[in-house]
């Protein structure tokens, strides 16, 4: 008998389980083994993916055991479909995503260029830079809470230096005009050292052959710089929308802690109207339709992204 | 004479389960919200440990996650909480959805009166449909929101002298609503002893119940009322009165002119800190925080006093205080039932009182000296006199948020009118009341 890994195996299973698999097709087998992740992604994807569906189309209450569900077809969809605090919730929430966005991958990719240069203190610099998306965003928020606090915050002391206005003469997290713009802040501080990351790792893939050969062919440092280093980097800074994008349409801790919401909801984003209305309020065939709307949302966009980035992928 | 024979085996056979227990320690968890009356409950239990051989332990969860947490749990049919010392809005709902055992039996059994509780707290912390004689709940910790002040800012002769120049009348405790904003706005972005100091302290919370608890403070003095007729859930007319509009009117006008700068998202926790921090010279709260706060080394003793919500067109306070009802999902309810009669000991009430805990037992709170007890003994008892609660009903979250989110938006986001404000909370409180079939 050769000894192939195979073969050792064969010989040291067991007879009992020998003769017991010993009629089993190698599909039969492949099933074994996959089964038991199909099982647990059945379980806890699908099905409460298929229930959410269903009761969405219901009246029902978690906290009300014994009350009646009603099959109320649409009603849910349509609530939320017509409700303008709603599409205001929405409003605030693509306020929040397209200026995180924004603001990470201009910062974070300006950082990971200058990063890629080779100086001294390169690596000290790359770890300080990251130090903020280790901290645990509940932290995070309550940090900055404090900096954004008009008597004694250091924020407004820094505007203050740089504006001449009186450091308790507008407040960051009461003000409806600035609410939205101190979550974008404090996001972009948080996470763009995750998007540096992901832009480090697709310029440091570049080869320098490619640099040296446009060096040949006398391209300005300029025209290098939009013809390959962009180019090419590109497939990295879509990954980290993408990345960036899915997280912040959830967002959730960071803003609670930061606003709860507040000013009055100009900062509910969509995910905290959701547990409002799911935990707090009990409307659980509701939230089930919000969150349905959400995720179709969420899928739609993600899947035509992920089309293109495909496309720029195989250029 | 059957039915007495029956009457009197049934009541014998609940008095033997209800103390069966008594030969058997048990280890009971009571839960309740953390702060400074838990740790006087603390203390007071340690005598039930003591006379009954069961031990006690404690699930105290800070104010902002209490509702939360501990409603999942009812919900959820959890059997951590024995005992539940539950807000006096979740009665609706813990007995609707079963979560609290009935009490009338046990009471008649053990010849617990509710007449010897103050009517007020009776009726809204224990009887579900409100008022009527089912009790769910037996009073724990009467509370209302009250206020306290700088006696020693408010004795300055120079502060006093400026006030009169002022306003042409003397610096004292409000008489009412517009009163106490007068001199909010006098103290507000005041120099006293070299530091800036702001008017008041006063909640505007968005998350829990906070600016609600606040707002009602300022609506119940204007007359503000939730139905035309009560259990009608008629309510145009009476949540958007011109006086309900006049009053949140009002609570925005103080918010924006008499408040510390950035406090756009505060209750209970900012109003003490800015008051202990001599930042303001008023502050409102509830009534349980005054024990600690006369005995704070700082701020305390002489130089604060304490008065009862200023009325305006009539007297009224929030309702604050819970009662304390056995779980429905415990295994140990015939301890946690000993522990309710304990509790309703008159001694153990007077204790209770001492320790820093509000009773609502009638032989306290008609105590000859109860009023001087304490210097915000008289003004608890006269806020429990114009009590008025949030709605009970079973759908109580959804109605609690609705209003935080009007009036949050209309107070601190400055949007739109207090009209309007009123006008979509009715819309919200009339959708929530449809889905609960009683409209």
């Amino acid at each position: 008998m050769s000894d192939t890994p195979v073969s050792r195996a064969a010989r040291a299973t067991p007879p009992r389980v020998a003769r017991k698999i010993k009629g089993l097709s190698d599909r039969a087998i492949a099933w074994i083994f996959v089964g038991p992740t199909i099982f647990l992604l059945l379980a806890i994807n699908i099905f409460p993916l298929i229930w959410t569906i269903q009761l969405s189309f219901t009246n029902y209450k978690a906290n009300r055991i014994g009350r009646e569900v009603k099959n109320i077809g649409l009603r849910n969809y349509e609530r939320i479909l017509t409700d303008t605090d709603i599409w205001l919730n929405m409003q605030a929430t693509a306020h929040f995503l397209f200026w995180t966005i924004f603001f990470q991958v201009l910062i974070g990719f300006t950082l990971a260029y200058l990063i890629n240069k080779k100086f001294k203190g390169n690596d000290l610099w790359t770890t300080i830079i990251v130090l903020p998306m280790m901290l645990s965003p509940a932290v995070v928020g309550n940090f900055w809470k404090f900096l954004y606090q008009p008597q004694i915050g250091l924020f407004n002391y820094i505007v203050a230096f740089f504006t001449g206005k009186e450091p308790s003469s507008f407040e960051m997290l009461g003000s409806v005009n600035l609410a939205p713009w101190s979550i974008v802040i404090v996001d972009t501080w948080m996470w763009t050292p995750f998007v540096m990351l992901i832009c480090l790792a697709g310029l440091r893939s570049i080869p320098d052959y490619i640099y040296e050969a446009a060096e040949v062919d006398r391209a300005s440092k300029l025209r290098q710089f939009f013809t390959i280093t962009i180019p090419m980097v590109l497939p990295f800074l879509m990954l980290a929308v993408l990345f960036r994008g899915i997280e912040n349409f959830k967002m959730f801790d960071l803003v609670v802690q930061l606003t709860g919401g507040g000013p009055g909801s100009t900062t509910e984003l969509t995910s905290i109207n959701l547990k409002r209305e799911a935990f707090e309020k009990w409307r659980t065939g509701y939230a089930s339709a919000y969150a349905i709307i959400l995720f179709v949302t969420v899928f739609g966009l993600a899947s035509i992204y992920v089309k293109a980035l495909n496309k720029v992928k195989e250029r | 004479m059957k039915n007495l024979k029956l009457a009197s085996a049934s009541a014998l056979a609940i008095a033997s389960a209800s103390f069966a227990s008594t030969a058997q320690a048990d280890d009971l968890t009571l839960c309740w919200a953390a702060w400074d009356p838990a740790n006087a409950l603390v203390e007071l239990s340690k005598e039930f440990e003591a006379q009954s051989g069961h031990t006690m332990s404690f699930e105290f969860i800070p104010w902002p996650n209490f509702a939360d947490r501990m409603l999942n749990e009812l919900n959820s049919g959890g059997k951590l909480c024995d005992l539940l010392i539950g807000d006096s809005q979740w009665i609706g709902g813990g007995a609707e959805n079963g979560h609290y055992v009935k009490l009338n039996d046990f009471f008649d059994n053990q010849g617990i009166s509710m007449d010897d509780f103050a009517p007020a707290t009776v009726y809204a912390y224990s009887t579900w449909p409100k008022g009527t004689p089912n009790y769910y709940a037996l009073p724990a910790m009467g509370d209302a929101n009250g206020w306290f002040y700088r006696r020693d800012w408010f004795g300055r002769d120079d502060i006093k002298a400026a006030f009169k120049e002022a306003t042409g009348r003397d610096l004292g405790e409000p008489k009412s609503q517009k009163e106490m904003l007068e001199i909010a706005q006098f103290f507000q972005g005041r120099e006293i002893d070299g530091k800036t100091v702001y008017g008041a302290a006063i909640f505007t919370e968005r998350g829990s119940e906070g600016i609600t608890m606040g707002v009602t403070s300022a609506l119940y003095p204007w007359g503000f009322k939730y139905e035309n007729t009560p259990g009608a859930y008629d309510m145009e007319g009476a949540v958007n009165s011109p006086e309900a509009v006049e009053a949140l009117e009002f609570y925005k006008e103080f918010y924006e002119t008499a408040t510390p700068p950035g406090y756009t998202n505060s209750y209970m926790g900012e109003s003490l800190d800015a008051f202990k921090s001599g930042q303001v010279a008023m502050a409102m709260n509830w009534f349980a925080f005054f024990p600690g706060l006369y005995a704070d080394p700082n701020t305390g003793g002489d130089k604060i006093d304490f008065f009862v919500n200023p009325p305006q067109n009539q007297a009224g306070s929030t309702l604050g205080g819970q009662g304390i009802s056995v779980v429905a999902y415990s295994d140990k309810q015939d301890a946690a039932l000993e522990y309710i009669k304990w509790f309703a000991n008159p001694d153990v009430q007077a204790k209770w009182w001492e320790l820093g805990g509000y009773s609502a037992h009638n032989s306290v709170l008609n105590d000859p000296g109860f009023v001087d007890s304490q210097p915000f003994a008289g003004d608890f008892l006269d806020a429990m006199g114009g009590v008025q609660d949030f709605w009970q009903e079973p759908a109580y979250a959804e109605l609690l948020l609705a209003m935080q989110k009007r009036i949050h938006d209309y107070v601190v986001a400055d949007q739109g009118t207090a009209q309007e404000a009123l006008d979509k909370l009715i819309e919200d409180w009339t959708e929530v009341f449809e889905d609960e079939g009683k409209l």
